[in-house]
């Protein structure tokens, strides 16, 4: 059974202009000890689906409108008050972009580690200032002793984000649920955290959900990938594989726009033109059929079937693609399944 | 500076006698006050000693981490913030010599692209009026000339003539970048500053903006001064690259070989820290350690001789002057161990 089991979640937000289906119809697996990223570019519902494992979608404006999350077996969207907020904290943490989401500006950062302590372990003061003057030491952070005392406000950036990290791996929680933790930090202190998450996993077997848009840090620290376009998954598969020979043609364009993959300093870079479609009405066939570049090789009814016919996610050999005609897939050498051959393409 | 230019070498002059920009030994300091009285207890050296030039038609890459005055450093050249000390020559003539006429006409040939395409443009305003603005200002050209050249601006940068009516809120973030870049090319500058002007962009999107700012470059001969904390960004641009650390140039030269062969130990744990973005290829072992320590408190000697792995007790005595590499002039690093360490990895 996989630790965490994401079926058919459908996330609404009520707006001035109607109903947004920020998050309509996604389906992920997280298995125990392992890494899931999911990747997409802003608005496509990521941070949603995440924020909703831990069901910390403000509502209203936010509404489940269907699908079901389990971790471990437990129904998370109807699990009584009680049982989440022992959920939270203990089993299943989360940490974000912006640091003051989790600390609060009025405690001490001692108080505050010592609070996760006393709550998840039971430890008394004593027992927790040890292990939480460990765990600051472990994520980095030059004279603990002076650390614990302080204000969140009189710590630098980086330094915030180390207390929160500390913070959610003090719960040596099973699953630790990450929304772009990196995205404000500096390359070398990103390239700190990043190394010092694969450690608690190494250690602990912590199940890792990351969220993020940056495609280098998918290839750094996931096992599995789920492309996220308009609210949807298009493509969900192993890292390398995805990153080799994208079936998606968003994926694909994702990955050529990305400027280390130009063919020469000042080279033109691949663009996909056009914009989102509205999530307000999204268009009754393929979300990125307007947009795709894919598209313009294939004959008219094939057109006709990627503008009116929506696509299901299906398995196609190791791959998860949502697409009417996926782009052929490189078998790959050593893998033992048996690939299916290149299947209908226009 | 190496004058391999790129196939598409931009118009107009190659290499004259002097340089597009040149700035010599730069300070940027800020009195840190404290106490009841508001007292100067201190100054923080946002820029402390920096000299590069920059020829037309060429891109020169600034990059650097948080707080390593990069920006400051883009600013006090807008003359946004008064230098310290130190010369600005832009085409020859000294910025803090320049009066009236002369003036009004450098302010015109220098314009600035901000990261920011939310922040930047004048939510009251029509785009219209946001990219004429500067036209109106330095009264050029009639009524009907300024809107004609706003059309044709606009369409330079992709944007169709209607959008004219239109606020900023109506546009996505890489509309409002192309608004900000027509904004900026309104009157015909030689120079144009860029800080982070894609770092608030998709993937997708920030590709859109680099494509065209190196088409404009080629088109109109356009210098750059670009700066970023993104390396691989920076890599796609820039013809020469400078790196900063704590208001210190650390190393500067052409692009590719300053990528292929880093010489200064902080390049080189910057270019380590970037994810590999090739799932199969990770990187390996323990990132550098520790943080950018604050410009109000910078060591005495090399001012990362703290967090380097190579460091002597010779590097903490005095800061080390830029020096050209064996072999090559054009490659500096400000380094004193630079032979000793050649070799060890990077």
């Amino acid at each position: 059974m996989a630790l965490l089991e994401i079926d058919r979640l459908q996330i609404g937000f009520d707006t001035e202009a109607g109903l947004l289906r920020a998050v309509d119809g996604v389906s992920l697996t997280l298995q125990a000890g392992q890494t899931l990223g999911l990747v997409g570019e802003s608005g496509c519902g990521k941070s949603v689906t995440a924020a909703s494992v831990l069901r910390l979608v403000p509502s209203p404006p936010g509404r489940l409108l269907g699908g079901e999350i389990r971790f471990d077996g437990r129904d998370i969207l109807r699990l009584p008050a009680a049982a989440l907020q022992q959920l939270r904290g203990r089993e299943v943490a989360m940490i974000f972009q912006d640091p003051m989401t989790s600390l609060n500006p009025v405690f001490t950062i001692e108080r505050q580690l010592g609070e996760v302590l006393a709550l998840r372990f039971g430890l008394d003061r004593r027992a927790a200032r040890a292990r939480a003057l460990e765990m600051l030491r472990t994520v980095g952070i030059a004279e603990p002793e002076a650390r614990l005392v302080a204000y969140p406000h009189e710590l630098s950036g980086g330094m915030k984000q180390r207390v929160m990290i500390a913070m959610a791996l003090l719960c040596e929680p099973r699953l630790l649920i990450a929304d772009e933790p990196s995205t404000a930090l500096d390359v070398t202190v990103q390239a700190q955290i990043l190394h010092l998450m694969r450690e608690l996993q190494r250690r602990h077997g912590t199940a890792l959900l990351f969220i993020t848009h940056d495609m280098g840090v998918v290839a750094e620290m996931c096992d599995q990938v789920a492309v996220m376009y308009a609210g949807r998954v298009v493509e969900r598969r192993a890292v390398a594989e995805l990153f080799e020979s994208p079936r998606h043609p968003y994926t694909r364009g994702l990955l050529a726009s990305m400027p280390r993959h130009a063919a020469g300093p000042k080279a033109e870079l691949p663009t996909i033109e056009g914009t989102v479609p509205s999530l307000l009405a999204p268009p009754p066939g393929c979300r990125f059929a307007e947009r795709c570049a894919h598209r313009a090789g294939l004959d008219a009814a094939a057109r006709q079937r990627c503008e009116h016919e929506d696509p299901a996610l299906v398995a196609d050999g190791e791959a998860w693609v949502a697409c009417h005609f996926p782009l052929p897939g490189q078998a790959a050498p050593g893998v033992s399944h048996v690939a299916p051959a290149g299947k209908g393409r226009a | 500076m190496s004058p391999a230019a790129p196939a598409h070498s931009a118009p107009g002059p190659v290499a004259t006698a002097s340089p597009l920009l040149q700035v010599r030994d730069l300070h940027k300091h800020y009195p840190v006050r404290g106490g009841v009285f508001g007292r100067t207890v201190g100054s923080v050296q946002a820029v402390a000693g920096v000299s590069f030039t920059l020829a037309a038609g060429r891109t020169l890459g600034l990059v650097g981490e948080s707080g390593c005055g990069k920006s400051t450093l883009g600013r006090t050249l807008m003359r946004l913030e008064a230098p310290s000390s130190g010369q600005v020559l832009f085409g020859g003539q000294d910025l803090a010599e320049a009066r009236g006429d002369t003036l009004r006409r450098l302010r015109r040939e220098m314009q600035m692209i901000f990261q920011d395409p939310y922040s930047s443009l004048n939510p009251r305003m029509t785009v219209g009026e946001i990219v004429r603005e500067p036209l109106v200002v330095h009264g050029i050209d009639s009524k009907a000339g300024q809107l004609q050249r706003v059309r044709e601006l606009l369409q330079t940068v992709g944007l169709a003539p209607q959008t004219m009516e239109r606020y900023p809120s109506e546009f996505s973030g890489g509309q409002r970048q192309r608004i900000g870049v027509a904004r900026a090319l309104a009157l015909e500058p030689r120079l144009v500053v860029a800080d982070e002007p894609v770092s608030a962009l998709d993937v997708s999107v920030q590709s859109q903006v680099l494509n065209l700012m190196v088409r404009l470059q080629r088109e109109r001969g356009l210098a750059y001064l670009f700066i970023s904390h993104d390396l691989s960004v920076v890599r796609h641009v820039a013809d020469d690259l400078a790196v900063m650390y704590l208001g210190r140039i650390v190393e500067k030269g052409p692009a590719g070989r300053l990528f292929q062969a880093p010489a200064h130990p902080y390049t080189r744990a910057l270019l380590q820290a970037v994810p590999s973005a090739d799932p199969r290829r990770r990187r390996q072992g323990v990132p550098l350690q520790g943080e950018t320590p604050s410009p109000m408190a910078t060591p005495a000697g090399c001012a990362f001789a703290p967090r380097c792995p190579h460091a002597t007790e010779a590097c903490r005595q005095s800061p080390p002057a830029l020096q050209p590499l064996d072999g090559d002039a054009a490659h500096e690093a400000a380094c004193i161990r630079l032979h000793e360490i050649d070799g060890s990895g990077g």
